[in-house]
């Protein structure tokens, strides 16, 4: 059969091989190369080293942005699964209800970063406005505005995904648990947690690169105000590349290092998390 | 035992009011994008939380204003010609590279799945500006072109998911179907793709979901005069200097969230099992 399907490949693997080439591969080796170089087109590159990295670092708004961006994914990260957790485990008791309010939980999500974040800023504003204040006021709304508006967004999503892992433990374990004397904390700590594992690495693993990512939310809520203290590093490396003429370069060497945080962070959690998972 | 049932039956009690109130105010920022939709702008940014009342009302005013401002009609078939003719084309050209990279196990097909991974990381900024300079000049800024990019920038999640799925599928119904006089054509639509079903609704929700809400992609690759999706549309009431008009931006964020909804609303069966099916492969 093998032999066969080997010569189909035209038909089977090249739209996907070629569509891929130009809208992943292409691009992903340009970018590379272009972050070494100095250019406002591609075609009058011009190599310069390690120039375009050499400026990132005297650039004070995107360290600003990176240091934002982490403690952002920190702090929604840890709320996110919290409280989707702890959604999740009620709505697996086969209450009156359940159905309805995994349905209600879940459609934020549906809604796209753009449109969510005008909603939010037309709620914050005006809970903001009663103490005579608005959103881009001080950095500090923004940070947790943008929290606020993750959490909406994700915890239904992650939910869902908690309680299919949670439904996945077998039942005989909570009975035997009980049999043996367990009070609900043990049960929680000693059963529950442990063999939830990989839906928790699979929701740190979400939300971990949904939230170092951002971009959309960030651009409609507040657009990195006032004075790029709120801007993520999704965001700045937008602007380097769009509203700085002569600046693609180190845009692009931002890239570079966005794409190596990213990967790296998501690597290590996924091992760290991995490694937590047991065997039932 | 009785008091037992009447507590059981008190915990319940509380958990239907305590989740009712929640889901309630979790719907909140909604209703009140609603309610202000109908409201005279000026009365918007200030008293956000009350009905509209009297003058300030102005009924489907904002709603025709804000169609004709940025185009909504069009942009909405734009942005549903774009994601159904993207999320077909990914689940039927990543479907069969997936069962072509399963079946036939060499060097090559091997490091495609790898690359495929690979990509799964790789977020857009890092190709960002060189993926709009290729689409640019293979002429791929339409909204028929955008659907290869997308299926360029997409296949690396489909392919994992299906490659992921067909492992568990047995060699034997396909090499049955090879040996009765099938060619790898007829095993793939006759056999296979039946087979698939519940991945393509998985893999066909999760790309829908990330392509009809898309924003950058399209603004960078297509021709922005000439093309514009919903996200782009509600993103250009903003004007150049970030004024706002409330009025028609409240309009027009329902007019985006209604479609959203009634999707929602018609497949929720499906979209949740198929997000929940989709991360537990992932």
């Amino acid at each position: 059969m093998e032999k066969t399907l080997k010569r189909w490949l035209p038909l089977f693997g090249l739209p996907t091989l070629a569509a891929f080439t130009v809208g992943f591969l292409v691009p992903f080796v340009m970018g590379m190369a272009l972050s070494f170089c100095r250019f406002t087109t591609v075609s009058d590159a011009r190599f310069v080293g390690l120039a375009n990295y050499k400026s990132i670092l005297g650039d004070g708004d995107f360290l600003h942005a990176l240091w934002f961006t982490a403690l952002f994914t920190l702090v929604s990260v840890v709320l996110i699964n919290l409280l989707a957790f702890s959604v999740a485990l009620p709505l697996t008791k086969g209450l009156r209800g359940t159905n309805l309010f995994r349905t209600v939980f879940f459609m934020p999500n549906l809604i796209g970063g753009i449109v969510l974040g005008y909603i939010w800023q037309l709620i914050f504003n005006g809970v903001l406005a009663m103490f005579g204040r608005t959103l881009t006021y001080s950095p500090v709304y923004g940070f947790w505005g943008l929290v606020i508006l993750m959490c909406w967004q994700q915890v239904g999503y992650m939910m869902i995904i908690y309680i299919a892992g949670l439904q996945s433990i077998p039942g005989e374990l909570y009975e035997a648990a009980r049999i043996d004397g367990a009070n609900p904390r043990q049960i929680l700590f000693r059963i529950t947690l442990p063999l939830s594992m990989p839906a928790i690495t699979i929701c740190t693993f979400l939300t971990l690169t949904n939230s170092f990512k951002l971009f959309d939310q960030n651009l409609a809520l507040t657009a990195g105000q006032p004075s790029n203290k709120t801007q993520m590093l999704a965001l700045n490396i937008y602007d380097t590349f769009y509203s700085r003429a002569g600046w693609e370069g180190v845009g692009q060497a931002k890239a570079v290092v966005f794409f190596v945080l990213v990967a790296g962070l998501a690597l290590i959690q996924l091992y760290i998390t991995r490694r937590r998972e047991v065997q039932q | 035992m009785k008091s037992r049932q009447a507590s059981k039956r008190l915990k319940n009690g509380l958990f239907l009011v305590f989740f009712s109130v929640v889901s309630l105010a979790y719907l909140m920022p909604i209703g009140i994008v609603v309610i202000n939709s109908f409201k005279r702008k000026a009365y918007i940014n200030k008293y956000p939380f009350s009905l509209p009342t009297g003058r300030d009302f102005v009924g489907l005013e904002n709603y025709r204003a804000g169609v004709e401002a940025i185009g909504f009609f069009e942009a909405f078939g734009w942005s549903l010609f774009i994601t159904v003719g993207s999320v077909s084309l990914i689940l039927l050209c990543t479907s069969m590279c997936a069962w072509y990279i399963s079946r036939v196990k060499n060097r090559w097909t091997r490091a495609f799945y790898y690359l495929c991974v690979f990509s799964m990381v790789v977020p857009f900024q890092m190709v960002m500006y060189t993926l709009s300079k290729t689409a640019d000049s293979l002429g791929l800024g339409n909204p028929l072109g955008i659907t290869v990019v997308y299926l360029g920038f997409g296949a690396g999640l489909a392919v994992f998911l299906f490659a992921g799925f067909m492992r568990s599928v047995p060699l034997e119904i396909e090499e049955a179907a090879m040996i009765d006089g099938c060619s790898p054509p007829q095993t793939f639509f006759l056999i296979v793709l039946p087979i698939l079903k519940p991945t393509m609704v998985s893999v066909g929700i999760l790309e829908t979901m990330w392509i009809w809400n898309d924003y950058l992609l399209p603004t960078l690759v297509l021709d922005q005069k000439k093309y514009k999706t919903i996200p782009m549309a509600i993103q250009y009431l903003k004007g150049g200097y970030g004024s706002i008009d409330w009025g028609l931006m409240m309009a027009m964020l329902v007019l985006a969230i209604l479609p959203v909804i009634l999707f929602y609303v018609s497949c929720q069966k499906y979209i949740i099992k198929g997000v929940a099916a989709g991360a537990v492969k992932g």
